[in-house]
């Protein structure tokens, strides 16, 4: 397994840093442009999301991302110590909704073959964005 | 980084938009084409060619920018989309939506 973590504060100047740690993963996964564009997409907006909903505009709380490599499967989990989602009401908006804002759970749900939230005890969430590798990608 | 200019381009107005446009940045945008659209300048053209990123909150912006113009019977048309960008628009379902064109020349016909 390879895997990486880094805690960046919630603060959206810091999320290049997280998007350029996203991609190194996806090159070593052997992904291609498209592909690694759109992982880094899905957790990009991963953390917008927690520091819009979680942390509700603060700019200094932790974020925690871990990429792993593992088997046949790149994944991304994502910690915060944020206001709690209910992982029921988190859902993409109807897209022909045309209207500004909420299409981040879409891009997670349209990217990866799993997104998933769930409770982390006393404080925030943990979100866990999987994505099986095309069988013909060549690590590095 | 992102970096957004304005200039007057025949009858219309050109928003040249470059680098990594995400939610530490999108506000700017948005400050940029609402200045825009409360003056109802009649076509609104944003060249997307330098953009190398762009997140659900840019294409909000964009969103907004595209209702507030058809609002006052305005024009709004995104030019020169990379494929990273053109990519995103279409996990949105967007590029129906919006008049896309290919570079700045054919923004500009029939304005």
């Amino acid at each position: 397994m390879r895997r990486f973590q880094i805690e960046v504060p919630s603060d959206p100047a810091f999320l290049r840093m997280v998007r350029a740690s996203v991609e190194v993963l996806c090159a070593m996964a052997g992904m291609d442009e498209e592909g690694s564009c759109k992982i880094v997409l899905a957790v990009d907006e991963a953390c917008t999301n927690i520091i819009r909903h979680s942390y509700e505009g603060a700019t200094d709380r932790p974020i925690i991302c871990e990429g792993r490599l593992e088997g046949d499967a790149i994944s991304f989990i994502l910690r915060d110590f944020g206001k709690k989602v209910e992982p029921s009401q988190i859902r993409p908006r109807d897209l022909d909704d045309l209207r500004p804002g909420g299409l981040g759970v879409h891009f997670m749900r349209e990217v990866m073959d799993s997104v998933v939230f769930e409770d982390c005890g006393d404080q925030g969430t943990c979100l866990t964005l999987r994505k099986r590798l095309p069988a013909s990608t060549e690590r590095r | 980084m992102m970096e957004i200019s304005t200039k007057e381009l025949g009858k219309a107005t050109l928003v040249q938009v470059s680098g990594e446009v995400d939610m530490s940045n999108s506000p700017k945008v948005r400050e940029t084409l609402m200045g825009l659209t409360k003056r109802k300048v009649p076509a609104i053209l944003v060249d997307l060619g330098g953009v190398s990123y762009m997140d659900s909150s840019g294409i909000a912006t964009l969103v907004e920018g595209l209702q507030e113009a058809m609002g006052y019977g305005g024009k709004f048309r995104l030019a020169a989309l990379t494929p990273k960008v053109r990519q995103v628009f279409e996990l949105a379902r967007l590029t129906d939506v919006f008049e896309i064109f290919a570079d700045l020349a054919g923004a500009q016909e029939g304005l």
